[in-house]
């Protein structure tokens, strides 16, 4: 935070009056306040230099979200177009415009719907508990969105929603008590609850039912790859599995798959504001992607078939791998808080998400199993860690 | 011998308002399932639909009458070291009947409730009411005992049922309630987009749903509340 307390106080003088950028001051001093008030600081006892609260944590992940969102709603429209014409090879920059319009037509309901059921719930509860509206739902309504499939029915991301925030948060005790991810239990729910509308060949693109040409599929990287442990594999071999999705298309984000998790470049300018504003855990973010590497490359070595000698990098950037390590292992509530146990939480969970997108052909895509078992598994992680600690200590304090 | 007529306490009704409590309290504030926790196993395992919930209710409150009976009535006779094989010969051969006859009667429920029939034998909640009332209790108390116990469990069975069956499959004992749900021929609801939420068939929403239950017991009744 403090870093970018320092760049907005360097900018202020351009943008008061007179300045160079007179004209965006009202845009700039939203910001800034939203992201700098309270400024209270203590001026003794325990000295707090700098008064992160929770409001300013929340905001600085949403607008580290945005890239994701600005590219998931291009990105479905631009399915959206893929799917109507049947073609799969149109261009992806090209009618920029109207592919945008068509994503936000698609993703802008799921966002209201989600922001609309989830704060509602948080007010009622809010209004029996006679507390104030807690802003941990602001991240949570932003994520649910990005990781539903462009074509999911809204009434079901509503059931959802209210399911996650009532089982999954309020009767912890709400925002800081949860055990589970918020917006990983609305998809953990929708995946076990309507499998057809969150699986499949049909719902990554909006309106795959309608495309013009016969025998067209929605189906997804993480998809195609599954159906190698299948008797019917979509490719015959890895090499055909390249050409359709490169390296380069699937790190761009040019593929088809839930609204906000395709881009890792959109991710990475996310991850990078998280790590900067000292939000997010580079620990987290980076072990998790170790771990997910380094099982690849196990998988390598076991062999097989063709999904389990796809090269370790292609993991890291197909499905929602990439999104799942930077919004969601690093969700502060849910993760594991000591330094070490941080890495150790990182490392088994992406361990784990590619054992079981591999291995399990039912579940195409592990991230999202993987994060939600660390999650119950992170406080005996930090216990240990701590208990290990106390032992290290104690030996010291014998031996002199 | 007179003297023996005159110390006797005079005679209680049958349905005096101390047997009354005994039927009632479990229905309620001492329900065996949601209060103190008993026999969720077989409440998470056969709720699926509603006429195995109900199924299973009845031979529960079969077994549990009957079991409290007959274990009321030969109360001073087991000896106190050996009385849980007597309990357990006694419940053996109560749901070894109810398994016949559901065999016999009800092929296809006591097929798709297998084991579970079987497993009464070690249901909590018919031990529990053994060890706690029935060896210390005359036969009539522990007849409304049983009575009180095995409406409560079937009753809380039937209601998770229902929410599972409604949701889960969309009918309640078979009946279609939002219509039909086969692809390509939707009627009512599905027709408009509505799809079976498959979880409600999973166990683990079985547990959420005895939760919820549980919550709102709680929160209406306040004393049931733990301090600690």
């Amino acid at each position: 935070m403090k870093f970018l307390e320092n760049i907005v106080h360097k900018m202020e003088p351009k943008f008061a009056k007179g300045g160079k950028l007179e004209k965006w001051h009202p845009i700039f001093e939203s910001f800034a306040t939203l992201a700098f008030t309270p400024a209270h600081v203590t001026s003794k006892g325990t000295h707090i230099r700098d008064g992160v609260d929770l409001k300013r944590t929340m905001i600085m992940v949403i607008v580290a979200m945005i890239p994701c969102l600005l590219f998931g709603i291009y990105n479905t429209g631009h399915w959206e177009m893929v799917a109507a014409a049947g073609d799969r090879s149109l261009d992806f920059w090209s009618n920029g415009g109207e592919k945008f319009l068509l994503g936000l037509a698609v993703v802008l309901p799921l966002i209201i719907v989600s922001y609309g059921v989830g704060l509602t719930i948080e007010f009622i509860f809010g209004m029996k508990n006679g507390h104030s509206l807690h802003e941990g739902f602001l991240v949570s309504g932003m994520l649910i969105p990005l990781i539903m499939p462009a074509d999911v029915p809204l009434w079901m991301v509503g059931v959802a929603t209210a399911f996650a925030v009532i089982i999954g948060k309020e009767i912890f005790g709400g925002t800081g008590m949860n055990i589970l991810n918020v917006a990983l239990l609305t998809r953990a729910f929708l995946f076990f609850a309507y499998p057809t509308s969150m699986s499949g060949d049909k719902v990554w693109m909006a309106g795959t039912e309608n495309t013009a040409v016969d025998g067209f599929t929605g189906s997804t990287a993480l998809g195609d790859l599954a159906s190698f442990m299948s008797e019917k594999p979509v490719f015959e071999n890895l090499a055909e599995y390249t050409n359709n999705y490169s390296f380069m298309d699937s790190l761009m984000g040019y593929i088809p798959g839930s609204i906000g998790e395709t881009s890792v470049i959109a991710i990475l300018i996310g991850a990078l504001i998280l790590i900067a504003t000292g939000i997010g855990s580079l620990r987290i973010m980076a072990s998790f992607t170790i771990g997910g590497y380094l099982m690849g490359l196990m998988l390598n070595g076991i062999g097989g078939n063709d999904f389990l000698m796809l090269p370790a990098h292609f993991h890291l950037v197909i499905g929602g791998f990439a999104f799942g390590a930077v919004f969601m292992a690093t969700d502060p509530v849910t993760a594991s808080q000591t330094a070490t146990g941080k890495i150790l939480y990182g490392l088994i969970g992406g361990m784990l998400a590619i054992l079981i997108r591999v291995l399990n052909p039912a579940y195409p895509e592990g991230v999202m199993l993987a994060i939600l078992f660390m999650n119950v598994m992170a406080p005996i992680i930090d216990h240990y860690v701590v208990q290990s600690n106390i032992k290290r200590r104690l030996k010291r304090l014998k031996t002199t | 011998m007179s003297e023996e007529v005159k110390t006797k306490e005079p005679k209680e009704p049958l349905f005096s308002k101390k047997n009354k409590k005994l039927v009632t309290d479990p229905l309620t504030d001492n329900n065996p399932v949601t209060v103190q926790v008993l026999g969720i196993c077989s409440a998470l395992a056969i709720t699926v639909q509603v006429e195995q919930g109900i199924v299973m209710g009845v031979a529960v409150l079969f077994v549990l009458v009957l079991g409290n009976l007959i274990i009321s009535l030969l109360r001073n006779l087991i000896p106190s070291r050996i009385r849980i094989i007597v309990q357990l010969v006694v419940v053996a051969a109560l749901v070894i009947i109810v398994n016949e006859v559901l065999k016999a009667y009800m092929p296809d429920v006591s097929e798709k409730l297998s084991v579970f029939v079987g497993l009464i034998i070690t249901n909590c909640i018919i031990m529990g009411r053994f060890e706690a009332f029935a060896m210390a209790n005359k036969p009539w108390p522990s007849i409304m005992d049983g009575v009180g116990n095995g409406l409560g469990y079937a009753g809380l069975l039937i209601l998770v049922a229902v929410f599972r069956e409604l949701f889960g499959s969309g009918t309640l004992l078979g009946i279609q309630i939002f219509g039909n749900s086969l692809p390509g021929e939707e009627t009512g609801l599905y027709a408009m987009g509505y799809m079976n939420n498959n979880m409600m068939i999973l166990p683990p929403m079985a547990l959420i749903i005895v939760g919820v239950i549980i919550w709102i017991q709680r929160s209406r009744n306040k004393s049931l509340i733990e301090t600690h």
